[in-house]
C-alpha cells in the first residue's frame, strides 16, 4: 500500500505538448474552428434558392448510399424479382437521377458565380473531380445491373475504352471488377471527395455574389 | 393509363451531328427551367435573418 495521492502527470513540460496528436489537433482547430465547422448563421447573400442545390445533392447522395447498401446486402435475385427489391432498385436509380439533376444545377450556379474566387480554387477542383467520379460511379452502376441492358452497354463501351488505352486496367466486360469499382472504390472515393469539398466550403466560406457596379470602386 | 410507354425505345431528335433522346432532352430542359427559377424566385425570409 502506498500513500500516493494520484498518478504522476504524463508530461512534465509546461509548454505545448510535442506529441503528434496534439500537433494535428492544434493544426485542425486552427484551420477549422468548431464555430466555422458547424456555423449557425450564414451571410445574407446565401438566402437564395441557387445556394440550396449543393445540400440537395448531398441529400440525394445519402439516399443513393442507403439504397445501394440495401441492394448490396440482398443481392440480384431479390432486387430483380421481389416487389420490395424492385422498389429499392428503382429508389437507387431515381436518387441517382436526382443526384445528377441537383449537382448539374449546383455546377451551373457555382460556375456563373465564379465560385473559385477568393482562394476557393481547391473547393472548385474537389467539386469538379467529384463530378467526374460520379460519372464513373453511375457508369459502373449501369454495368452491374446484371441484365441484358448492362451487357449491351459493356460491349458498346469496351471499344471506346480500348481505343484510349485503358481497357486493360478498366475492363468493362469483367463484371467482378466493375462490381468492386461500383460498390467499393468509387463510393469511397466519392464520399472522400465530397467530404473534402464540404470541409473547404466551411474553411473558405460560401462564395459571395459579384459586386454590383456601384459597389466597385472607380 | 400512362400516356408514355416506357417499355419501348425512346424517340430521338436529330439535329445535324447532334442526336439526343427525347427523355434526355426533357431532363435537360427541366434542369434549365429549375436553374432559372432558382435564380429568379425570391427566397422566403427566415426567423432572425
Amino acid at each position: 500500500m502506498s500513500g500516493s495521492t494520484g498518478a504522476a502527470p504524463v508530461s512534465e513540460s509546461a509548454g505545448p505538448s510535442r506529441s503528434w496528436t496534439a500537433f494535428v489537433r492544434r493544426r485542425a482547430v486552427a484551420a477549422l474552428p468548431p464555430d466555422k465547422l458547424l456555423p449557425d448563421r450564414q451571410p445574407a447573400y446565401v438566402a437564395s434558392w441557387i445556394y440550396v442545390f449543393g445540400v440537395l445533392t448531398i441529400a440525394a447522395f445519402i439516399v443513393v448510399l442507403a439504397s445501394g447498401t440495401v441492394i448490396a446486402l440482398e443481392g440480384p435475385q431479390w432486387y430483380h424479382r421481389s416487389s420490395v427489391g424492385l422498389f429499392v432498385n428503382s429508389l437507387h436509380l431515381w436518387s441517382v437521377e436526382l443526384f445528377f439533376f441537383f449537382m448539374v444545377i449546383h455546377l451551373w450556379g457555382t460556375f456563373f458565380m465564379a465560385a473559385w474566387r477568393g482562394r476557393r480554387a481547391l473547393t472548385w477542383v474537389l467539386g469538379a473531380v467529384a463530378f467526374l467520379a460520379s460519372v464513373g460511379a453511375a457508369f459502373t452502376g449501369y454495368l452491374v445491373q446484371t441484365n441484358f441492358d448492362s451487357q449491351w452497354i459493356a460491349t458498346q463501351a469496351k471499344d471506346g475504352l480500348n481505343s484510349v488505352g485503358i481497357g486493360a486496367w478498366f475492363n468493362v466486360l469483367d463484371l467482378g471488377q466493375m462490381l468492386l469499382f461500383h460498390v467499393l472504390l468509387l463510393p469511397v472515393a466519392l464520399a472522400a471527395l465530397i467530404a473534402g469539398h464540404l470541409i473547404m466550403v466551411r474553411r473558405r466560406g460560401v462564395v459571395p455574389p459579384f459586386p454590383t457596379e456601384d459597389q466597385v470602386s472607380p | 393509363m400512362i400516356p408514355i410507354d416506357l417499355h419501348r425505345p425512346a424517340h430521338y431528335v436529330h439535329w445535324g451531328v447532334v442526336q439526343i433522346s427525347v427523355p434526355n432532352l426533357i431532363v435537360i430542359g427541366l434542369m434549365v427551367l429549375v436553374f432559372v427559377l432558382a435564380v429568379l424566385v425570391p427566397f422566403p425570409k427566415g426567423r432572425g435573418r
